[in-house]
This record gives structure tokens, C-alpha cells and sequence, in this order.
């Protein structure tokens, strides 16, 4: 018997998404017809695949993406460096982005923390996403028990809200880069594991992979060369949302003090160091938490699109 | 004749009891048995081993593991959650006196919230692929990214720090008449409906729209109906228990984001309590709070649950 997709509980977050059919018709509407003789312009293309705040949120992502990898080479001053006596300054020539509640220069800080925001969220998403796939797949293609069991045991998981289940693991294990990392993927592994354990479920159920069966195959073979290729598409864009919520909640986390330790700092614990010139309306409290808003917004803006567009060449499929 | 929906009502019920079962062991799980133990942390480093022993004695610590899990499961069942370390005060009357603070606020949120986010959600849904339906969605999008603690700052700066309106520190024991009540909840209710908004009308719209694009619409469109009597008269009715999950699904969220939004006005609910006891590691009332946030998740999503088996009559009337 086939086994329903979709159980009770959901994991918040993952049907924000679902924008259904209509999107992608109404952008059909824009006529897009298949230029034959010379080849479109990258730009032309570009344009074709992506709305202009698509566009907006490439921009973003890749800009951070890039900061995250080259920030420490071209800050200005080394992360700890006491380099003024002037506390939450505002910007001038040689601090842009002004100076800390010690007198750091805070585009240096900025800089050296992106490191630890995206290259911490995007290691978290990974496994979370690569596990939750993992258990996913299993569940979906061996047998009712195995699959009952895991399903039990996710939704257990998924109803511990992940801010308190980081928490509880922060009270237990206490709070380093490693343990960060661990936390925020299992948060995640759960809804990783109940949307492709989804899509594979409506994957076993199609001709080609009967005829698989039919044929003999194992099921490692089959899990592997018949369900995850066909999969893949739309578990690479709930990647991008589970790298934002992993955002959301190691900011949140060094935000109370429990994430990042001193002397590192992320962009939660730069908003949380300099909190105290707020009153003043600081820049130093200001840019770190739009620094936040804008990688989040931007992989948010960037999905949204690939969903609607990318929806177009793979739409059969679904 | 409906003792079909009653047996499905009774195995919600049974899945939601197992699966807050398999929570208390995971809970028991990573508080009560992987790290070092308590009693070597109630007495410190510098604590003799005799004296440990002594201890771990009578903590009962020197038991089975899993003795002391169906031990502890006992006492929880029977509403004991063991004694504060930190202030030797029962776990349960702790909670006991920050519940009802934490319950008014997520009380007074939903109330605000949930008829702000069907009135967006439905109208976006009703006018989709207008300039109305794509600004608010790019809005909803851009606001579910934002961090919480990015909202409530913004708000302290605006209100409490640059008109003075509000107070940046919320004191319960101000209380005294409406207009307080107005001033102490206004910031922390505003912050948390911001996220809570975006999510639920995001999801409402999708659940409208998944309606919308039935055949039983197309047919009450040709009979001549008017959009209005559509949306109200044939789509809403049908998209009780789908808007009911959502708002579930969003209401679940608060009890992550309490975390924080607490924690930044000094709020004395059932959240900040916890960050306290993260914070001194004092595992006893960690348990209880985690316990609390569970059973009340599982309470939302059985309740929506319940209201889908309700509005529809197919599983009602069989």
C-alpha cells in the first residue's frame, strides 16, 4: 500500500514556500519565447531567469558569500585591535562603519564575523540537509516499520521548537563552535528528513521506479539512481531556507550570549556587545543587525525566485 | 454515526501522548545523562571524590540509567520536576508562577495577530498576481528573515528611546489599568506579531489559493457567483482546516520566538526563566521549561488537528 506524504505535524517554516501554481503561471504570462539564431547576451539571460529582486538577492548571497571567504584579508584592522579611545563613534574616514563600545573599528568586527555567520549556518544547513536526506531516503524506500519508526522519532524531534532545543543542548554540553554547529543541524534534520522523505514517497510510487524493482534492483541502487537525482531540485531550495532559519537561530542564540563565545563574535554577538548604544542609535548596534537582515533577505528573495522560475523547466515533474 | 471521526480523534491523541514520551527521552536524554553529572558541578572542581560519591548518592545518580529515566518520568507524570539547583525552589512552582505571565502574552499575540494575517492572507489571495498580492509578498518574505531581536531593537529605539512612549523594560506589577497594560505589552506583542504575521499570511494565502484552484470555483464562477460570495461563501469553509494547521504552525513559532522577545524586555514568562536556567545550567527546571514548551506545541498541533477532522464532513459524517 502507498503510505500518505504528508503526517500531521509540520515543521514551521517549510510552508511559507509553498506558492502553488499560480506563481508560475502568472509569470508565464511574460512572454518568453525561445530566441532561435543568435545566442542571448548573459545579461539577456540573466534577465530571463531572474526577476529583478531575484537579481537583487543573487547579489546579496554571492556578496556575502564572497566577504566570507576574503573579510579577514581586506579589513582594516585586525579583530581585536583597540585602534580608538572613541567608543560607539560615528563613521569617519578611518573607522567607515564607526567603532565599538571598546573603540574597535566595527567594519573590521563586521568582517572577521562573517565568517562565523555563514561559513557556521552554511556547514549546519549541509548536515542537517545531507543527514535529513539521508534518514529521508532510508525511510522512504525500505519497509513500514523502518519508515514508522524514523517518522516517530523525527516528529518527536520537530516538536521540541529549535530555539529551546539549543537550548537544552547549550545547558548540557555548554557552548563552542563545534557544539553550535551540531545543535543548529539536528534542530534541522528533522524537517530535511520529513520533505524528502516526502518527495521519496511519491517518487517510489512512480512507473520507472516499479519497473526498477520489477527488475531486481537493491534498494541502495535504487534509492540512489532512480529517487535522489529527481529529488534534487527542490531539496537544493529547502537548503537555502534551512540555511536562513540556522541564520536566524545562531544569531539568536550569540544575541543572548549563549552562541559565539568572546573574543570571536558573529553578527549576534555584535548587536548583543554594543547593545548599550542603542540609546544613542549607534552605528555599531545598527550595522551588524542589518548585515543579519540582508544575507537573510537575500537568500529569501533568491529562492522565492528559483522556486517560481525554476518551477518552469522542472515543473512536469512535480 | 460518527465513530469514525472519534476513533481518528482518539489516534491523534495517542500519537500526540507518544510522541511527547519519545521527547521526555530524548530530553532525559541529552540533560540527564551524557554530560559529566551534577553533583560534581553542585560542589565544584575543587570537590573531594569522597564527597562527590557522597552526593551522586544522593542525587540517586549511581543508579541504572535507565532507572533513573523511568524514575524521573514518574515524578514528572505526577507534576514533580525536581528542586531548582540554583535556588533549591520546587521546578513546578517556578513554572507555575511564570506560565500564566508567558500564556497572557502568546494570548494577547494570537489576538492581534491571527485576524491581521487572514485579512492579508485572503485578500492577497483573492487579488493574486495584482501589485497588492507582489508588495506584500515581498514583504511577508523580507519579514520572516528578519531576526526578532533586529524588530524589538528597532522598536526600543523608535519608541521607548527616541519618543518615549513606551517603556524599553517591561514591570508586570505596573498593571493597574488598561492604558498600562496597553504600555507594558505594546513593544513585546508588537515584535512578536511581526514574524507571526508573515508566516500565517503567507501560509493562509497559500492554503486560499490551493482552494481557489479546485474545480468546484470554476463551476460557481460560470454559475455567475461574484468574487466575493466565492472566497466567502464556497473557498473559506474549505480552507478551515488548512488555515487552522497554519495558524497552529505560526502560534508554534512563538514559543521559539518568547525566547527571545522576553529575554530583551526583562519579560518574567516561562522563556526568560529558561535562558536563566541555561544559563546557570541548573538542569532540573531546564527539564521542566522544555517539558512545558513541548506539551504545549502538542497541544496547538492536536487542536488544529481536531479542527480539520471538525470542518470537514467527509471525515465527520462517515
Amino acid at each position: 500500500m502507498n503510505r500518505p506524504a504528508n503526517s500531521s505535524i509540520h515543521h514551521p517554516g517549510t510552508e511559507l514556500y509553498d506558492m502553488g501554481l499560480d506563481d508560475i503561471v502568472n509569470d508565464l504570462a511574460v512572454p518568453e519565447p525561445e530566441l532561435a539564431g543568435p545566442k542571448p547576451g548573459v545579461l539577456k539571460r540573466l534577465h530571463r531567469r531572474f526577476s529583478v529582486l531575484g537579481l537583487i538577492g543573487l547579489v546579496l548571497v554571492v556578496f556575502w558569500l564572497i566577504i566570507a571567504v576574503i573579510g579577514p584579508w581586506i579589513a582594516p584592522y585586525k579583530s581585536g585591535a583597540l585602534s580608538s579611545v572613541d567608543v560607539f563613534a560615528g563613521s569617519s574616514h578611518a573607522f567607515l562603519l564607526g567603532t565599538d563600545y571598546l573603540g574597535r573599528d566595527m567594519l573590521s568586527r563586521i568582517l572577521y564575523g562573517t565568517r562565523y555567520t555563514v561559513g557556521l549556518a552554511l556547514a549546519a544547513a549541509l548536515m542537517a540537509s545531507l543527514i535529513g536526506t539521508f534518514f529521508g531516503l532510508i525511510a522512504a524506500v525500505s519497509g513500514r516499520w523502518v519508515d514508522e519508526i524514523l517518522s516517530r522519532l523525527f516528529d518527536a524531534l520537530i516538536s521540541i521548537p529549535s530555539k529551546v532545543l539549543a537550548l537544552v543542548v547549550i545547558a548540557a554540553f555548554g557552548s563552542s563552535i563545534p557544539m553550535l554547529m551540531g545543535v543548529a543541524a539536528l534542530a534541522y534534520i528533522p524537517g530535511a528528513f520529513r520533505i524528502s522523505r516526502s518527495l521519496a514517497v511519491n517518487l517510489m510510487t512512480l512507473e520507472y521506479v516499479q519497473v526498477a524493482r520489477a527488475r531486481g534492483e537493491r534498494l541502495f541502487y535504487i534509492a540512489r539512481v532512480e529517487v535522489l537525482p529527481n529529488m534534487i531540485h527542490p531539496m537544493l531550495a529547502d537548503f537555502g531556507l534551512r540555511f536562513v532559519f540556522i541564520v536566524l537561530l545562531l544569531s539568536g542564540l550569540s544575541f543572548l550570549g549563549l552562541g559565539v563565545q568572546p573574543p570571536n563574535a558573529d553578527w549576534g554577538s555584535l548587536v548583543r556587545e554594543n547593545i548599550g548604544g542603542l540609546a544613542e542609535g549607534a552605528l555599531a548596534v545598527m550595522m551588524p543587525a542589518i548585515a543579519i537582515a540582508t544575507l537573510t533577505i537575500g537568500v529569501n528573495l533568491l529562492i522565492d525566485n528559483l522556486r517560481r522560475r525554476g518551477g518552469r523547466g522542472q515543473g512536469a515533474a512535480q | 454515526m460518527k465513530a469514525h471521526a472519534s476513533r481518528l480523534i482518539a489516534a491523534r491523541l495517542g500519537l500526540a501522548l507518544l510522541t511527547l514520551l519519545i521527547v521526555s527521552a530524548v530530553v532525559f536524554g541529552i540533560t540527564g545523562l551524557l554530560p559529566g553529572d551534577a553533583a560534581q558541578q553542585a560542589l565544584g572542581q575543587a570537590a573531594t571524590p569522597e564527597a562527590v560519591t557522597a552526593l551522586r548518592h544522593q542525587f540517586g545518580l549511581d543508579q541504572p540509567a535507565l532507572q533513573r529515566y523511568f524514575e524521573w518520568l514518574y515524578l514528572v507524570v505526577s507534576g514533580n520536576f525536581g528542586t531548582s539547583l540554583s535556588n533549591s525552589l520546587p521546578v513546578s512552582q517556578l513554572i507555575a508562577t511564570r506560565l500564566p505571565n508567558s500564556l497572557m502574552l502568546a494570548g494577547l499575540t494570537a489576538l492581534v495577530s491571527v485576524p491581521v494575517a487572514l485579512f492579508i492572507g485572503i485578500s492577497s489571495a483573492m487579488f493574486r498576481g495584482s501589485l497588492l498580492d507582489r508588495v506584500l509578498n515581498v514583504l511577508t518574505l523580507s519579514t520572516v528573515a528578519v531576526p526578532e531581536f533586529l524588530i524589538a531593537t528597532i522598536a526600543v529605539l523608535v519608541f521607548a528611546v527616541k519618543l518615549r512612549w513606551l517603556p524599553a523594560l517591561s514591570y508586570l506589577s505596573e498593571v493597574s489599568s488598561f492604558g498600562g497594560l496597553l504600555r507594558i505589552y505594546a513593544m513585546p506583542v508588537m515584535t512578536l506579531c511581526c514574524v507571526l504575521v508573515a508566516q500565517m499570511a503567507r501560509m493562509t494565502r497559500a492554503a486560499v489559493l490551493d482552494q481557489l484552484n479546485a474545480s468546484y470555483v470554476e463551476m460557481a464562477i460560470l454559475k455567475g457567483a461574484s468574487p466575493m460570495r466565492v472566497v466567502l461563501r464556497h473557498v473559506l469553509p474549505n480552507t478551515i482546516g488548512p488555515i487552522a494547521n497554519a495558524v497552529a504552525l505560526s502560534l508554534s513559532y512563538l514559543f521559539g520566538g518568547v525566547v527571545i522577545v522576553e529575554s530583551i524586555f526583562n519579560y518574567p514568562g516561562l522563556a526568560s526563566l529558561m535562558v536563566d536556567a541555561v544559563t546557570n545550567r541548573d538542569m532540573p527546571l531546564v527539564q521542566g521549561c522544555v517539558m512545558v514548551f513541548c506539551a504545549a506545541y502538542l497541544l496547538l498541533v492536536l487542536i488544529a488537528d481536531l479542527a480539520q477532522i471538525v470542518s470537514n464532513p467527509r471525515l465527520r459524517q462517515r
